[in-house]
């Protein structure tokens, strides 16, 4: 077997949850060579019942040794695990370093867990879209979890982990940046609050400090009948993660009542939807102004005012005769 | 081929690990920053691998390049266990498998009789390193 895997196999392969296939499926995808999207059309039907959970923090906090002693349970219940490391891609030279499998010493062992290192290079839809179709690949494999981790810093990566159904935000004891990290939005995409590093002094006041923010945002409107609960852990020993399994079970009996697992769902595939029409309008708008003899050169009239830019926007969008995308 | 990062379209994706017992990974460190600044992408995993675990990250990462660093002296076992689990995942082909460390040179030759492509000593430079991969890494 080479790399000359057609798509067949490639598909047959991803179902039947082969390493390998699993592994060349996801590069497809992270690539976007000509197959990926007969790729992603072929496994959508097939995705299983994994439920997805995100992993997010501040640098540093512990999310990979978390992740790691999380699948390590899983695995020893006889549970399937996915785990997607979504690591910053260095914007320098365009390389990156990808070292929470640094952490994932534990899991690494485990014959059930697949574990996938992700860099956040260009792909259009952004990282977002990449991360959604590399969980496809995990739900169709039949994973019984998917853990997605990612370093919680802005907009991209609260997209992210909203691929997941069930979102742990986790801090460590009493520093200034995850109060900020908090105010900058990530408390409201968090079902369940970890503080780990229990171990080290400022726990009790860190919760105290959650319990107070929740507070406050339980007394803004919010449809919300769940309240994230606080999870203490000490990830590198091991301890408190079956809390945590506990937490996250319980946010997954919430949403399997009056159908807000679907609702989550959905909401997932609308912004998959949302983002990749937005890609590929880009793309192809990007044709039309480079198109000769396009709208594009009658930009004069906008510079000497005879049409106003509104005017040739309106008139653009008239005239769009949409092209099927790659 | 012999294309940049760039025109493969995609950066070229190599794997650093570390074999054996001894408790350095500052060449590993080393490296592994290098790549990146060359515009790799690094799969880093740390000290203290296994010849099966890097057998299985390798194959789960999907990797073009592997590179070891080995500097325990156990490189005519862990090497070869490392050839033979690739070969038997059917990955041997599309692996580049370098191996970095005080290697004799009679063994340095067996190692790439056996499927190493290259063995690099304490005299090589970064940038051989780096321009050897790009020459070499199996990009599809
Ligand atoms: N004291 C203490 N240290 C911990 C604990 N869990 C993890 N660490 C340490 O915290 C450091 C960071 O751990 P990681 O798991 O890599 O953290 P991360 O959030 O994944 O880091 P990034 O992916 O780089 O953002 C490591 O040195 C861990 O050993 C814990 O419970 N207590
Ligand atoms: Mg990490």
């Amino acid at each position: 077997m080479t790399s000359a895997m057609n798509l067949d196999e490639l598909i047959e392969g991803v179902l039947a949850g082969e390493d390998r296939a699993l592994a060349r499926a996801m590069s497809t995808i992270e690539n976007r060579t000509g197959q990926h999207r007969e790729l992603i059309e072929g496994l959508y039907p097939h995705r299983g019942e994994a439920r997805v959970i995100g992993v997010t923090g501040s640098p540093g906090v512990g999310k990979s040794t978390l992740v790691d002693r999380l699948a390590t349970a899983y695995a020893a219940d006889g549970l399937s695990v996915g785990v997607l490391a979504i690591d910053p891609q260095s914007p320098f030279s365009g390389g990156s370093i990808l070292g929470d499998r640094v952490r994932f010493d534990r899991s690494s062992g485990e014959p059930d867990v697949f574990v996938r290192s992700v860099s956040t290079r260009g792909a259009p839809g952004g990282i977002a879209t990449a991360t959604s179709e590399l969980t496809v690949v995990l739900e169709a494999a039949g994973m019984d979890r998917i853990l997605i981790e990612t370093v919680g810093a802005g907009q991209s990566e609260i997209d992210v982990v909203r691929v997941a159904d069930s979102v742990a935000v986790v801090l460590q004891p009493e520093t200034g940046d995850d109060v900020q990290m908090l105010k900058a939005g990530i408390l409201e995409t968090a079902d369940v609050l970890v503080v780990n590093k229990a171990d080290l002094p400022g726990v009790d006041q860190t919760i105290t400090r959650l319990q107070e923010m929740l507070e406050i945002a339980r007394h803004t409107p919010s449809e919300a009948a769940w309240e994230p609960p606080i999870v203490r852990t000490v990830a590198e020993r091991d301890e408190g993660i079956d809390g945590l399994r506990d937490a996250l079970h319980q946010h997954h009996e919430y949403l399997a009542e009056d159908s807000r697992l679907e609702e989550r769902r959905r909401r997932r595939h609308r912004a998959d939807l949302r983002r990749l029409a937005i890609a590929s309008f880009e793309r192809q708008l990007d044709r039309e102004f480079n198109r000769p003899g396009g709208l594009v050169e009658r930009i004069e009239c906008v510079e000497s005012g005879e049409q106003s830019p509104y005017h040739l926007v309106d008139e653009l969008l008239a005239n769009w005769i949409p092209e099927s995308d790659d | 081929m012999s294309s940049a990062p760039k025109e493969a379209g995609r950066p070229i994706r190599c794997m650093v690990a570390k074999v054996g017992l001894d408790g350095h990974d500052r060449g590993a460190h080393v490296i592994s920053r290098a790549f990146r600044d060359a515009g790799f992408e690094v799969i880093y995993t740390g000290l203290h691998n296994t010849p099966s675990d890097i057998v299985r990250v390798a194959i789960q990462e999907d990797v073009d390049v592997l590179g070891i660093s080995i500097l325990s002296g156990a490189h005519m076992t862990l090497v070869p266990e490392v050839l033979e689990g690739l070969a038997e995942r059917g990955a041997a082909e599309d692996t580049l498998v370098l191996v970095g460390g005080v290697i004799p040179s009679k063994d340095a030759a067996a190692l790439k009789e056996q499927g190493v492509a290259e063995v690099f000593g304490p005299g090589t430079t970064l940038a051989e390193t780096i321009a050897f991969v790009r020459e070499h890494a199996p990009v599809q």
